[in-house]
């Protein structure tokens, strides 16, 4: 939703919406008072449409997360179930190029919203947890030494969230092919390419293609 | 699950937190509204309440023998919005570097604010009831009251800024003070609106 105290010319033009919008309720209450009453529910409606659907036309503000160290690489991995994919792993190598590269892996505890809201997270996080454990497990064996971490259940949060406390380079996102894929429905890489002053690369990983090989 | 060790590498207090892409000045002004809103809430909820039942008695609002005086309140609303307007200015002028325009939006918003509030004092004193009075009598107080101290409070504000910007404060890259200032004015003036509407023409 926007604010539309955002800033003061937001503001100074809330003034005169107020005032369009009550002017319209009185005049069609000095008509009659039932009018009123429509003419009050309907404004009502289009304000409170116009305040939920004005925030999808604004371009978040971009990010620059802060420097990482200057002696190390450091690479943030945002993956759900093709948290193990081997093209993810392939991806990660290359990206380390032989440097001192430090990996952080976090998975999202995605969740139902009706969950969410009645803050019932705990098999979400136990399942992203298992995933986590499995991948890291993989990611050791293939030669890269991984850190892991579960993040919230909205993945540009989770993303958001270790850019403060990682402070990586570079941003790596697993997705599923497209039309497979939820995240890229949600435009979740658009939505990190948006916020963040950060290089990010995209990773198709094809679970069933990979399963077939 | 293996946590990122980062607490041993930072020293000092954590860099602050940005996530809800709003700073944490314009954000504090937000929550703040959000609070006045609540109250204002809880004067309106009074009055309906107070309306719903009294009009149930004899059909008629306000309860005779008590009037409004709508000419001067819809004289004082045309006062508060040119105040919003000449506030907009000093805003405007502040962000393109017109300092003379900047300082006479201040003024001049300051001397409307002043003007507002005169005027409701001096309706106060004409209206021949007091707050004892009856329940109709409590609840306007009550409202017009409540609005006229945060007017007095915006005024307060808005006389900070203006010996600010006769100092020589604010600039085009620094207005922070006129634009959370400026905020609070335009959110007195809407709540003003609110209270015009329902308290002295419905």
């Amino acid at each position: 939703m926007r604010n539309p105290f955002r800033s003061e010319a937001d503001a100074f033009r809330f003034v005169w919406v107020t005032i369009g919008y009550f002017a319209l309720i009185v005049v069609a209450s000095l008509i009659n008072e039932w009018l009123g009453v429509a003419v009050f529910i309907v404004l009502t409606g289009v304000v409170i449409w116009w305040l939920f659907h004005s925030a999808e036309r604004e371009t978040p503000v971009k990010q620059a997360p802060a420097a990482s160290p200057a002696d190390e690489h450091r690479i943030l991995v945002v993956a759900n179930e093709t948290v193990g994919g081997p093209e993810l792993r392939s991806e990660i190598q290359e990206r380390a190029g032989g440097r001192r590269t430090r990996v952080l892996v976090v998975c999202p505890a995605l969740n139902s919203p009706l969950r969410h809201w009645a803050s019932d997270e705990d098999d979400a996080r136990h399942a992203a947890q298992e995933r986590l454990d499995r991948s890291l497990e993989s990611m050791r064996a293939a030669g890269i030494d991984a850190e892991g971490q579960i993040g919230d259940g909205d993945p540009l949060q989770a993303i958001e969230d270790a850019i403060r406390t990682f402070r990586p380079d570079e941003l790596i996102i697993s997705t599923h092919p497209p039309g497979r894929s939820h995240w890229l429905e949600r435009g979740v890489v658009d939505g990190a390419r948006e916020r963040y002053e950060i290089r990010l690369t995209h990773v198709v990983v094809d679970l069933d293609a990979d399963a077939d090989h | 699950m293996t946590s990122a060790a980062e607490a041993h590498e930072h020293h000092g207090p954590p860099p602050i937190h940005y996530s809800s892409r709003v700073s944490p000045s314009v954000l504090g002004m937000y929550l703040f509204i959000a609070s006045e809103i609540m109250l204002f809430g809880s004067f309106f909820t009074v009055y309906f309440f107070d309306r719903v039942v009294n009009n149930g008695v004899n059909g008629v609002w306000p309860p005779p023998p008590y009037h409004r005086p709508v000419y001067v309140a819809a004289i004082n609303t045309l006062i508060l919005v040119t105040s919003s307007a000449s506030m907009h200015w000093a805003d405007t002028s502040a962000k393109k570097g017109n300092r003379a325009g900047m300082k006479a939006g201040l003024v001049l918003t300051v001397c409307l604010g002043f003007t507002f509030l005169f005027t409701q004092v001096i309706e106060y004193h004409r209206l021949g009831f007091n707050t004892s009075d009856t329940s109709f009598a409590a609840t306007f107080f009550g409202l017009t009251g409540l609005h006229g101290a945060h007017v007095f409070v915006g005024l307060t504000i808005l006389l900070c800024m203006t010996i600010r910007a006769f100092r020589g404060h604010f600039s085009p890259e620094h207005h922070h003070g006129i634009e959370i200032g400026g905020i609070y004015w335009h959110f007195v003036d809407v709540m003003w609106i609110v209270v015009f509407v329902t308290v002295y023409l419905l």
